[in-house]
């Protein structure tokens, strides 16, 4: 199970602007590097992050091989109302991990 | 050659390679001569329409960079993030590793600002193009030049 730091603050003023981090465990293998016989290992990569706010896609990023080992990501949401927020990471070989967090609005 | 047709279907290949090269020519960012490569990237990410150089777009990256392998950078677009005018996209182009795109971000008026940060790996000093496509149908662009030391193992 690949590891994450997620940070969203816990409560918001209504109408703020929040800031969310996200960084998940990963090895981001390009497909481009040669192993030491000289082969080129096989690209693992994440190839997609969604952010859901209440089943509500409010975030989506496309990730190539130019990015870099343990994926680190950070976005902004105006926080309208308090729900859950859902997040997940789509890659190679049927990677896919989900994590969700409660965001609280006041 | 046997079929009666193939003369006149023969010509249109040639006239298609020959729009072609001239679309991407004309597709090309108004910046100095980009690989190709990444000039094309660029064209799919717009739809064929030419972005602005733009100093409402920054493109917020290291200029010196020792190890290639984690370079911070955040992409942020000045704008107020409403139904009628926000940023719809970003998207962040590299010249030299050895696939041009490196990250495309949606995004909408309920993401309150378009700024993102991430990690990029680069395989080399180069030029690296950040695109932000606004909800008006335009284009903005913003450029960095970045020196790296040591590159990122992508090639061995």
């Amino acid at each position: 199970m690949a590891r994450t730091l997620i940070r969203v603050p816990a409560t918001a003023t209504r109408g703020e602007v929040i800031e969310i981090r996200t960084l998940i465990q990963h090895p981001m293998e390009t497909g481009y590097r040669p192993d030491a016989a000289g082969r080129l290992l096989v690209r693992d990569i994440i190839t997609r992050f969604t952010c859901h706010f209440d089943n509500r896609l409010v975030f989506e990023a496309m990730l190539h091989s130019a990015i870099a080992a343990n994926p680190y990501l950070t976005f902004t949401l105006r926080a309208e109302a308090s729900g859950v927020l859902t997040f997940a990471w789509e890659g190679d070989h049927d990677f896919r991990h989900v994590e969700t967090r409660a965001l609280t609005v006041t | 050659m046997s079929s009666p047709t193939s003369p006149r279907s023969g010509t249109e290949p040639g006239r298609r390679a020959l729009f072609g090269g001239l679309l991407t020519l004309a597709l090309a960012p108004p910046a100095e001569a980009t690989p190709e490569a990444m000039a094309e990237a660029i064209a799919r990410f717009t739809g064929g329409a030419t972005p602005e150089l733009s100093a409402a777009i920054t493109l917020d990256i290291p200029s010196l960079v020792e190890n290639g392998n984690t370079v911070p950078v955040t992409i942020a677009v000045d704008s107020p993030m409403t139904e009628a005018a926000h940023v719809r996209a970003i998207a962040l182009f590299n010249q030299r590793n050895p696939q041009p795109q490196v990250i495309e971000a949606r995004l909408g008026p309920w993401s309150g600002a378009a700024r993102i940060s991430t990690r990029a790996r680069l395989a080399d000093s180069q030029r690296l193009t950040a695109v932000a496509a606004l909800s008006d149908g335009r284009f903005l662009l913003a450029e960095a030049e970045v020196v790296v030391t040591l590159a990122a193992c992508l090639e061995g």
